[in-house]
């Protein structure tokens, strides 16, 4: 009797959640936190119905220092939080995110990376979204009318094509993750968190319709974050491609970034002993002299990690260029090389200074 | 009185089994949708049944549902191929604790072949992991592969071809390998950096390497101790080591039987060692620089005894193994050490105590003066070399609840 009310109950609420919300054409916080995933996008209003590049009212764009590379991909990243709720500072980890706090990011294609502007693909829509119980990764694939998108939690794969930032025609296998691969990356000590919204790596400035602003002191201004110290006191993750800044602050942004969600201490790399967090400060901890453990065929013939002065001996250059699954790193989220990212992972490697002997 | 308890226990059993369910997964359409939205849709208790079949994958499949079996029809009937395999580290992850896998096969990972992250009780049962085109540097690293795992059991296993080890065991807690056959991999089986397991009734051979226990610095878990290898068959490894320089197995020598690497409290008994062209076992100290100051690289509280050792050691495949070999009578004695005693950790005034009890012999002292320090070697052959008894690890138990015992 108690399991017929409870089932009652579920369709009530699913019922309810399926209603307009209060204000009907916002973004549907009821949809967002039910247990049961709407199979289509359009069910949140995260974005209006004129498609994924217009966000509703109260979704925020935001960009990142240095982000993960997944495919040349380009990404369009939003916050949702419910009204009347905001995030709270932390100088390490991402920022605190209430519950209801939705992040959104979507993976789009231009016809020419060359004109990022024009005839631009959304392929997938992530969603990570705060309930009550903890994080919930979904991805929501478009169709090729970008008219719709729908759950895909086992994922898929989407033939890509694109000209590169050279001219060259590229084609692409593009793989949409499943949940638990959302997962993957997105764990800390085995539960989902977010990665990409930490202070340091928001610490830039955005280009928003009514200016430039630092997203720290916008988000800020404009009450979506509280406790945050002014941006020149916060710490900042440093642009990878960005030539001015130092070289190895790139680089480790860039580690940071693309490998770090799994390569820490609590990652799904942890067993590795290789961590590449930018909080890592002991050498044979971020790669420097390290032998591999179970990197079995992937580490090649190769012995050490990351040998100062030679980048052609360090594993992690070498996985980073392999496209071959079981030696590429990441192991999720791309299937094609990272030329400029390669690039500069080796020029660091070739410029750093081996420890001091102890 | 009496009838209405009977009555409500059987509701509560029938409500039980009620919740239980299983999803079947059967060939034919997107193997790889249908068989992750299974996983996906899994609920703890549930059953996810892969019928008969093969099933081409192009993708890792994952599950991180708790207390969850996967079962298939057979280890020669339901058959995940991964011959097709665009990405992810391995073919099958797990990442939830309770979890049974069984009965089914799995076939050419370009990674590793079935993994188990961080779980507490992972049982392996019934299982063949292979990579059908025989032994290459470019197969998948580990078969079966738990890792940071508590109460591991791997039972009735068979994993073929890979290209580091073919059972694997790693950072893990209370593990239990038995009744399994690791065939023309670069290690059969691999005990690394784990406490307490019992490796017994399983099969070696054909393998670079038999069966390895091993511990290495520089990992979040270090200091590897209480293994006991028992009743096993280690016998004609004889395939070519095909590691890649880069994993540590690549310098296991070909035709090596049991090898302990660092480690404390290992115990080798009443295993048969035979036709292994290296040494029946080798008990050595970790050799590679490291700067981890708790680790340490000897191997300490070693007993090898009663065991079956047949012919072995004629042609060893180590660098001067032809002139140790030479020195010592035309071939290596049935149990090598290095001899290392003298390692002082950082912060202690003394070295740490090193004792062995070997009593299958002759047995090779090499007194190394160092670890890997092969030029100081004054090699000596003694009938045994028995510091006294060494106490065993107990038994290790697996939880009574822990399901596909």
């Amino acid at each position: 009797m108690k399991r017929v009310l409870a089932a009652l109950a579920a369709i009530v609420s699913l019922g309810t959640a399926s209603a307009p919300a209060q204000t009907p054409d916002g973004v549907d916080l009821k949809a967002l936190m039910s247990e049961t995933p709407a199979p289509t996008l359009s069910a949140y209003r995260i974005f209006t119905p004129e498609g994924p590049n217009h966000p509703n009212a109260g979704v925020t764009p935001y960009a990142l220092n240095t982000p993960l590379f997944s495919d040349y991909a380009e990404k369009a990243r939003f916050l949702y939080l419910p009204p009347g709720t905001h995030a709270t500072y932390r100088a390490e980890g991402a920022l605190d995110l209430p519950v209801g706090a939705t992040l959104v990011k979507s993976f789009a294609y231009p016809a020419d990376l060359r004109k990022p502007a024009e005839k631009v693909r959304v392929i997938e829509t992530r969603l990570l979204i705060h309930r009550k119980r903890g994080w919930v990764a979904l991805a929501y694939v478009w169709n090729d009318a970008q008219t719709q998108a729908v759950l895909k939690r086992a994922g898929t794969r989407v033939d890509v094509a694109f000209t590169d930032a050279h001219g060259k025609a590229m084609q692409i296998d593009y793989r949409v993750p499943n949940q638990n691969q959302c997962k993957e990356c997105h764990s800390l000590s085995g539960r989902i968190t977010p990665i990409g919204p930490k202070a340091r790596n928001l610490n830039g400035n955005f280009p928003y319709a009514e200016g430039a602003e630092n997203q720290l002191a916008h988000w800020t201004r404009t009450g979506l974050l509280t406790g945050a110290p002014a941006p020149d006191k916060a710490p900042r993750t440093a642009v990878w491609n960005d030539p001015a800044e130092p070289l190895e602050a790139r680089a480790r942004a860039y580690l940071d970034g693309n490998c770090a969600h799994c390569h820490n201490p609590k990652g799904a790399a942890s067993n590795s002993g290789l961590f590449l967090d930018l909080e890592e400060t002991r050498p044979v901890r971020y790669g420097v002299g390290k032998r591999p453990v179970a990197a079995g065929k992937g580490a090649g013939d190769l012995v050490t990690d990351l040998v100062p002065g030679k980048p052609d001996a360090s594993i992690i250059a070498y996985r980073m260029a392999s496209t071959e699954p079981g030696v590429m790193m990441p192991e999720l989220g791309r299937s094609v090389t990272h030329e400029e990212g390669v690039a500069l992972i080796r020029e660091y490697i070739a410029k750093l200074q081996a420890p001091a002997a102890r | 009185m009496k009838g209405l308890w009977i009555g409500a226990a059987t509701a509560a059993l029938l409500a039980g089994s009620a919740q239980a369910k299983t999803l079947t997964v059967t060939p034919g359409g997107d193997a790889q949708e249908k068989i992750q939205t299974a996983l996906l849709d899994a609920k703890p208790g549930d059953t996810v049944m892969i019928a008969a079949g093969r099933y081409e994958l192009t993708d890792g499949i994952s599950l991180d549902v708790a207390n969850v079996t996967v079962k298939g029809a057979g280890a020669d009937k339901t058959v995940l191929s991964f011959d097709g395999q665009k990405a992810s580290g391995e073919g099958f992850l797990i990442t939830s604790n309770k979890v049974t896998v069984r009965d089914l096969a799995v076939e050419n990972c370009k990674g590793d072949g079935i993994k188990s992250k961080g779980v507490d009780q992972i049982t392996f049962r019934n299982l063949r992991v292979e990579w059908t085109a025989g032994p290459k540097s470019t197969n998948g690293a580990y078969g079966v592969y738990p890792v940071s795992s508590t109460n591991v059991l791997i039972d009735n296993v068979t994993v073929k071809g890979a290209s580091d080890a073919g059972i694997y065991v790693g950072q893990s807690k209370n593990i239990v390998v038995r009744n399994s056959r690791a065939e023309m991999n670069v290690a059969g089986i691999e005990i690394e950096n784990s406490y307490n397991a019992d490796v017994f009734d399983n099969v070696s051979t054909h393998n670079a390497g038999g069966i390895l226990v091993f511990d290495l610095p520089n990992l979040p878990q270090m200091g590897g101790h209480s293994t006991r290898v028992f009743r096993n068959q280690v016998v004609q490894n004889d395939t070519n080591n095909f590691a890649k320089k880069g994993a540590i197995v690549g310098d296991v020598p070909t035709g090596t039987g049991i090898m302990v690497m660092a480690n404390r409290d290992i115990h080798v008994f009443d295993n048969a060692i035979d036709q292994n062209q290296t040494a029946a076992v080798m008990v050595v100290s970790y050799t590679q620089s490291y700067d981890d100051l708790t680790y340490n690289p000897l191997p300490r509280d070693i007993a090898v005894h009663d065991n079956k050792i047949g012919k072995n050691g004629w042609a060893p495949q180590f660098p001067g193994g032809e002139v140790i070999a030479k020195a010592m009578g035309g071939t290596i004695p049935p149990v090598v050490w290095d001899g290392v005693t003298n390692f002082t950790p950082k912060g202690m005034s003394a070295p740490v105590a090193v004792k062995v009890h070997f009593t299958d012999g002759p047995v090779a002292d090499l007194h190394f003066a160092a670890p890997g320090n092969v030029f100081s070697a004054k090699p000596e052959v003694k009938p045994t070399l028995d510091d006294g008894p060494i106490a065993e690890p107990k038994p290790v138990v697996l939880p009574k609840a822990q399901t596909g015992q």
